[in-house]
């Protein structure tokens, strides 16, 4: 397996963005990976993308990017995995490269969603759930982790005050994010007043619509020295699956998926959860935060909720977390979520991440934890700056 | 909804009928080919009991739109004991008064009504078990 | 001998008031209230219909029938006038939700208020001549009634499912009979959300005429006399009615007050003589004999002579008691809220 560096990265302003269709979002932030990156020409592509298909009647992602790109006959495909499906472009983009196949290949993401009405887009994104035996009797997504987190604070005793504070953290990073949707503060107060979606959780709990994409170039480590680019290498790839649906599993106050996939990666980079400086994880609801900083190892369980109202997962903290705003902010469009967390921790490590939100340590290993559905599926990568 | 997917999973939804791993005896709802514990692909066909206990439940305000009407209600995991747990609507309480940890009992309700002219969808909810 | 094998009903948690429909529409309340004998009535949630009410009647059934095997089940008839389809039956989803398909016969029947007591009528009659070894008679309504009309304030929702067969009866069939002639007191046209009724003229010549007619012939059929009868169950379209038909035939408030559940249950239709006769069971003792008539509109009345047998009081409660349902764990709804439950708001969609 070769090694495998990250040496471009492009993404657009999230948002709602009413004047760009879904080949617009991508080639805006395809093209600005490309010149970020210096390449002259891609070996191939893979795009994440939840659901095209439902959210604007289009499939063969491939075939139409590759051609609005401008990249004639490229070999180029398109990968789901619900909310992870940005994560599984990086990995297979990342495999093709390691094992030799392509040298010079675009990781992107993608998801445009609101060319279609709210109903249609909640319709859209149920499918990341069990069809049959979830979304069928009437469970939305908030609804899903809205169980996950009765449970967390039935056994732990995690508080409203908790969750509130994830969504305080991350808009106050996200305001220095000019590529955010929401670049605004909010208080807590704002947060525990907003209208309730499913108990617990508020709107402002929940990641929003949006519409965005992301791309990333990778690439041998030979030919990043050669294009003169600091050398971000992917140092570690992990990738596993779950119980889809949440009452097939057996404690859902902890994901499972994501531990595993971790645990891959840490072991693919010789490295523990204490190497690592700082992470961008799938903050789709508050909840999500909490449990994930515990299911990678970060606090034991029960503990990650007081953390964040401590301040621990905070800029200046002692491991920052969602320093790009995170899904909450940032904002969450599903296929280019993933893809977008490697873009901020490349920035990180180079030094040029915009405005106040720049760690001021020096981070040298950054890692992203991307997940689908209600954790169905997870991608954990791992990244280091030489 | 399609007629043949609310046909196929009626023996499900109706009478809770599930596989249990010949095996290893974990239960499976619905039927699977394959046992996700141990991996045998002998199953033998039971139904599952009709009680149970909360283990968390949330109440959807902002409902998808073939629920918009009977927002609020509240969604719930049941245990039913033997390891197997399910998720259902948790109907005929005040949404204020669900407790976790509270005793459920199955009934068979109409679950999606497709506007006019669709084929109805009916299932299992959980009531309060108040008898 | 033919008979009840195992009887259960099903009732939904809601209510509402007389007072709170009254309040909407402007009427007097107290007047209605005496005048029907009636306080509040039964109220379906949206998840409830005519279908959902048969399963858990007939699942109770079950419980009280001790072992009988769905699969034995030889017929299953609905009787309603609020099956869930037009056109697809009511009893196909009753008897897949209980395990009885796919070897057994099925009908829908309706006949206004008696739907229920044909479906027990029909199902004696093919386990009495051999056809098959057990039948399920359902009498089930979620029925409307018009905004602001009379029937508004009685027209309720409710089931009652019946086991009839050979073996292990509950309460032995001693005589049938059935009184029917055309008289359109009450109807319902095709595509009519709601029904329309003749006013005074559901009365005299229709309720009591062809309840009475049941009752005597009965009576003369089988040489029995009021006293000889332990109860009697009539169909209660509100609490007046049962009462006044009752004391016209010459049977006391004591022999009727067991299955006469409207003035806090309303009407439940198809669903009403037979609820009552439930309920009845659910206290008589062995030995009893209960006299139960129904009535639909259109119009034509079923009777039957009952004989509680032994074995009622092994098996009453192996299933919920009729007045629990009835009486306890309620959850009382406004106005509004009954109207978006029975679908009276008209939305774009």
């Amino acid at each position: 397996m070769r090694d495998v560096a990250v040496v471009g990265v492009g993404i657009n302003k999230f948002g709602e963005l009413w004047n760009h269709s879904l080949r617009d979002l991508y080639v805006e932030a395809a093209l600005a990976a490309i010149d970020n990156a210096g390449v002259d020409h891609l070996d191939s592509m893979t795009i994440g993308c939840m659901t095209s298909g439902l959210f604007v009647g289009q499939e063969h992602l491939g075939s139409l990017l590759a051609d609005y790109l401008g990249q004639k006959n490229l070999a180029a495909s398109r990968v789901e995995s619900a909310c992870a499906s940005g994560g599984l472009a990086f990995r297979n983009a990342y495999i093709e490269v390691a094992s030799g196949m392509s040298d010079i290949v675009m990781a992107g993401g993608v998801e445009k969603m609101t060319d279609i009405s709210g109903d249609g887009a909640t319709y859209a994104l149920a499918a990341a759930a069990d069809q049959e035996y979830e979304v069928f009797h009437g469970a939305t997504f908030p609804g899903l982790y809205a169980l996950m987190a009765v449970a967390h604070m039935e056994k732990y005793g995690t508080t409203r005050e908790m969750l509130s504070a994830v969504a305080v953290k991350n808009h106050h990073n996200g305001a220095m994010n000019p590529y955010a949707q929401y670049p605004f503060e909010v208080t807590r107060e704002t947060v525990e007043s907003s209208v309730m979606v499913a108990s617990p959780l508020r709107i402002l709990d929940c990641s929003p619509i949006t519409d965005g994409a992301a791309a990333v170039i990778l690439t041998t480590v030979d030919i990043a020295k050669k294009l003169g680019k600091p050398i971000i290498k992917v140092i570690g790839s992990g990738h596993a699956t779950d119980a889809i649906a949440l009452h097939s599993r057996d404690d859902i106050t902890t994901l499972n998926a994501t531990t595993e996939a971790a645990a891959q990666a840490f072991k693919m980079a010789g490295k523990t959860i204490k190497d690592v400086d700082f992470a961008e994880v799938h903050d789709c609801f508050t909840i999500a935060e909490i449990v994930v900083m515990e299911s990678l190892g970060l606090y034991p369980p029960g503990k990650a909720g007081e953390a964040v109202v401590k301040g621990e997962t905070a800029l200046e903290g002692s491991f920052p977390i969602n320093t790009s705003g995170g899904l909450k902010s940032k904002g969450h469009p599903v296929g280019a979520t993933g893809v977008a967390q490697i873009v901020e921790l490349v920035k990180q490590l180079r030094g040029e991440a915009e405005n106040g939100r720049q760690l001021t340590n020096s981070p040298k290993i950054g890692m992203a934890q991307n997940m689908g559905g209600s954790g169905g599926s997870t991608l954990v990568h791992i990244l280091e700056v030489a | 909804m399609f007629p043949s997917r609310i046909w196929r999973e009626s023996k499900h939804r109706y009478r809770l009928e599930a596989g249990k791993c010949k095996k290893c005896g974990k239960i499976v709802f619905p039927y699977r080919l394959i046992c996700p514990e141990c991996g045998d692909r002998e199953f033998e066909k039971i139904i599952l009991p009709d009680t149970g206990k909360l283990m968390s439940y949330t109440v959807i305000r902002v409902a998808p739109s073939q629920f918009t009407d009977q927002a609020p209600y509240a969604v719930g995991i049941a245990d039913l004991g033997d390891g197997v747990k399910l998720l259902a609507q948790i109907a005929d309480c005040d949404v204020e008064k669900i407790k976790v940890g509270m005793d459920v009992r199955i009934e068979f309700r109409r679950i999606q009504t497709d506007a006019h002219h669709g084929v109805l969808s009916y299932g299992y909810k959980f009531v309060p078990k108040w008898y | 001998m033919v008979g009840i094998v195992g009887y259960g009903a099903h009732i939904p948690r809601h209510r509402i008031k007389v007072e709170e429909i009254a309040k909407v529409w402007g009427a007097d309340a107290p007047s209605y209230k005496k005048g029907l004998m009636l306080r509040e009535k039964s109220v379906p949630p949206p998840d409830c219909d005519t279908v959902t009410l048969s399963v858990e009647a007939a699942k109770n059934a079950l419980r009280r029938a001790g072992g009988v095997n769905p699969a034995e089940i030889g017929a299953v008839y609905i009787g309603s006038e609020s099956h869930p389809y037009a056109v697809k039956p009511s009893g196909t989803i009753v008897a897949e939700a209980l395990g009885a398909t796919p070897h057994i016969h099925c009908a829908d029947y309706e006949f206004a208020c008696k739907a229920g007591s044909e479906a027990m009528f029909v199902c004696l009659g093919l386990v009495k001549s051999g056809y098959i070894k057990y039948g399920l008679a359902v009498g089930g309504d979620t029925s409307q009634g018009a905004p602001g009309d009379a029937l508004e304030y009685s027209a309720a929702a409710g089931a009652a499912a019946f086991i009839m067969g050979t073996e292990n009866l509950i309460a032995e069939i001693v005589e049938t009979h059935s009184f029917m002639t055309d008289t359109p007191d009450f109807w319902r046209r095709e595509h009519e959300f709601y029904p329309q009724h003749g006013g005074r003229f559901t009365g005299e010549p229709a309720y009591f005429a062809h309840t009475t007619g049941a009752a005597k012939a009965i009576m003369e059929k089988t040489g029995l006399k009021p006293k000889d009868f332990k109860y009697a169950v009539f169909h209660q379209p509100n609490g007046k009615f049962p009462m006044r038909v009752g004391k016209m035939l010459g049977f006391t408030k004591e022999q009727i007050e067991p299955g006469w559940l409207s003035p806090t249950l309303g009407n439940t239709y198809s669903g009403a003589s037979p609820i009552g006769l439930t309920s009845t069971l659910d206290i008589a003792k062995p030995g009893d004999k209960i006299l139960m008539v129904s009535y639909g509109s259109g119009a034509g009345s079923d009777a039957f002579v009952w004989k509680v047998t032994e074995r009622i009081e092994e098996v009453r409660d192996k299933a919920v008691r009729t007045r629990k349902l009835l009486d306890e764990n309620l959850t009382y709804v406004d106005y509004g809220t009954y109207a978006k439950f029975r679908r009276k708001i008209l939305k774009n969609n």
